[in-house]
């Protein structure tokens, strides 16, 4: 049989058993639940060992004799003293290591990116200079620079940034700002959400494409055989924990 | 000069105020040798003219050209400056070629960029005043290694620049610079500066809160953990804790393993069971710490279980499926989804909500807090995820970073005020000097 056929089967199978889990937990989903574990464990094992311990230890080490690289490697074999309750202590390094290092590189690049870069894209002049007519104040809503949409930005950014003032109460004319600064993050998370489920909504369009696919005669109609088996299969364990008696407790 | 000649040579048409009388007898003859002598200027000064007009057209040399390693980079990368032309306009382009250190000639050099004349300034890059290596208005190009080109850092490479215009082309000096890579990113000398500020501020909020109480404000979503942990309690079921898809060197996972700490050590006070499943490896090793302290302090160390902390897989959808498995078969009562968060989001937070539980999320991934907002009982948003541990430990450490992470905040607000203010006076008297003060809250990596 061709390996594309197999590989219909095997997709259409396990597409239909994860959507069964839409109707409820049922052994079809844990099987394809745990098949799917399964198979991503090992893969990132197998992934693992060729990335990190040939291509990135074994190969540089043994034959190009870059020694240094035992310093990370002894690092991150004190991780393993974990397993010996005696020598646990020494893991610590290691996960001081990991946290220091964390922070080191978290910290610049945050500073970077969620402070200086937000103040650099609010940091906006009120007027605007245009060709032929001078210094202006836009009303254009159209054009992100004008000025009327620096203001937007300014209340936005200013009202949201109060809200998150955490040893500040939120009374009087501050609960009026922070009211504003949740009404910012709302719209913003709305127009999110909306082009979140359009992206889901795509991935969802992705799986019944390959599931019509695969209905086709020359893969064997797949789809329709399987859909027909996890329909039955849900029937029949139905039917199965009615006629059960109760649980004891 | 050139602008006069006609004029003076016109003028010399004008009559004399020479005194008759003492003129010679070759007089009469003055009006022809002049009429003559002028006409012959006239041709000459002409001449001039439209051969300078037409060294005007000709492209000329690029000027000042300079070639240098790129300051404040990691290597293999040179910068060429070079002063603007007359003739800088779309219709001229310049082009950058490089070669090997022992080319002589032009022919053996590489195009590796071509632009028109009037692009690349050194005001387009982005840049800071404290790094820029030429004025405003000069040209810049930075050649870095790539498919044009391969740069070896320490190696010698002869640059220059030529200027064309239609089948014209004038090439530059031949210039040699060799790419090294920089200990120092001068560039963000300002995030130093910064970050040294809020630590300083941070310490001394610190300071402050260890000798004073601080007041924080109530956080619903926290208020909540209590709740969600004593319902978890009375009902006999376990409480789902994930600290979501990142490692440890995330803010949001460190701040997750840090309310895990609180959680955990509730649970082990209630005596309820804590169900932590881990996508990282190392995340779950520092939960397990940390849950083994969080029962230890609790006064509780046997009934801290080894395997409440378990790693599932770091694959997403299967790591998703596994926990969404958990969710209906050990029916928690409580779900907690702290730390990073992606497509996963919404599949679990549905599951949980489909199986009843009170669910409690706090993330900083703000594409997802959408799905958070929508689908849980309380959501930390953001920085709240952050001001979380502080607000449950009540500890003078995490409560003095919260005061000092309020006054940074406070900085930040006066700081785009006040460069709102300066931007708008630059826009408004054309003054460059403002861009002085807007430029150190510039992103120039």
């Amino acid at each position: 049989m061709d390996a594309t056929i197999i590989g219909a089967w095997v997709a259409t199978g396990l597409t239909l058993f994860i959507f069964s889990f839409l109707y409820k937990d049922n052994p079809l989903f844990k099987l394809a639940e745990n098949l799917y574990v399964g198979v991503s464990v090992g893969y990132t094992i197998v992934k693992t060992y060729d990335t990190v311990i040939v291509h990135l230890i074994w190969k540089p080490i043994v034959e190009n004799q870059e020694w240094t690289l035992l310093i990370p490697v002894a690092i991150g074999l004190l991780m393993l003293t974990r397993y010996v309750p005696k020598a646990a202590w020494l893991s610590r390094y290691a996960f001081a290591f990991i946290v220091g290092v964390g922070a080191g590189l978290a910290i610049p690049r945050t500073v970077s990116s969620f402070i200086l870069k937000q103040i650099e894209d609010t940091i906006r002049p009120l007027l605007m200079l245009v060709p032929g007519e001078g210094v202006t104040f836009s009303w254009n809503l159209m054009n992100p620079a004008s000025s009327v949409n620096v203001i937007i930005v300014l209340i936005g950014v200013s009202s949201v940034l109060f809200y998150f003032f955490f040893s500040v109460e939120h009374s009087g004319p501050g609960k009026m700002v922070a009211r504003t600064g949740v009404m910012f993050l709302m719209i913003a998370f709305g127009a999110a959400f909306g082009y979140t489920v359009m992206a889901r909504m795509s991935l969802l369009i992705g799986r019944l494409t390959d599931l019509i696919e695969y209905s086709d005669p020359s893969y064997g109609r797949p789809t329709l055989w399987l859909t027909l088996v996890t329909i039955g299969t849900l029937i029949v364990l139905s039917r199965r924990s009615r006629s059960e008696p109760p649980d004891s407790h | 000069m050139l602008k006069k000649p006609p004029s003076v040579v016109l003028a010399s048409f004008r009559p004399s105020t020479y005194p008759r009388g003492y003129a010679s007898a070759l007089h009469s003859l003055r009006p022809c040798w002049m009429v003559f002598l002028n006409i012959l200027i006239l041709i000459v000064v002409c001449g001039v003219s439209s051969a300078v007009v037409l060294a005007e057209d000709h492209l000329a040399v690029p000027a000042n050209l300079q070639v240098f390693d790129t300051p404040n980079d990691g290597g293999q990368s040179l910068t060429v400056n070079w002063a603007p032309g007359a003739l800088d306009s779309p219709d001229v382009r310049y082009q950058v070629l490089v070669g090997d250190a022992g080319a002589t000639d032009v022919a053996a050099l590489k195009v590796v960029a071509e632009f028109p004349a009037h692009t690349r300034l050194v005001k387009d890059a982005k840049g800071a005043w404290w790094t820029r290596t030429a004025e405003r208005n000069w040209h810049q190009f930075t050649i870095r290694s790539g498919k044009a080109v391969e740069l070896k850092d320490g190696t010698v490479y002869t640059v220059t620049v030529a200027m064309l215009k239609g089948e014209e082309r004038i090439v530059g000096p031949l210039l040699q610079a060799a790419p090294t890579p920089n200990w120092f990113n001068w560039n963000l000398v300002n995030n130093l500066v910064l970050t040294l500020i809020f630590g300083g501020v941070v310490f001394f909020s610190i300071a402050h809160a260890r000798r004073r109480d601080i007041f924080l404000r109530r956080i619903p979503g926290l208020d909540a953990v209590d709740e969600a942990i004593g319902r978890a309690t009375e009902l006999g079921k376990p409480i789902l804790y994930l600290t979501g898809a990142h490692d440890m060197s995330d803010p949001s996972t460190i701040a997750a393993a840090v309310i895990l700490g609180r959680v955990a050590k509730k649970t082990a006070a209630y005596e309820t069971e804590l169900l932590v499943p881990h996508r990282d490896p190392i995340t779950m090793a520092v939960c397990q710490e940390i849950t083994k302290q969080a029962y230890l302090e609790a006064g509780k160390p046997d009934l801290f279980k080894e395997d409440s902390n378990f790693f599932i897989t770091s694959d997403q959808f299967s790591y998703t499926a596994a926990v969404d498995g958990i969710m209906l078969r050990k029916q928690p009562a409580a779900n907690f989804f702290m730390g990073s968060y992606f497509a996963e989001a919404l599949l679990l937070t549905e599951t949980g909500a489909s199986t009843g539980a009170i669910q409690i999320a706090g993330t900083d991934s703000d594409h997802q807090l959408p799905f958070f907002v929508t689908t849980c009982d309380y959501t930390l948003i953001g920085e709240e995820l952050y001001a979380a541990s502080a607000y449950l430990s009540r500890e003078p450490v995490q409560l003095g970073t919260l005061r000092g992470q309020d006054i940074g905040k406070a900085m930040i607000l006066s700081v785009i005020a006040i460069g709102i203010l300066l931007a708008t006076l630059g826009v408004a008297t054309q003054a460059a000097w403002p861009q002085y003060f807007l430029d150190f809250f510039k992103d120039v990596k």
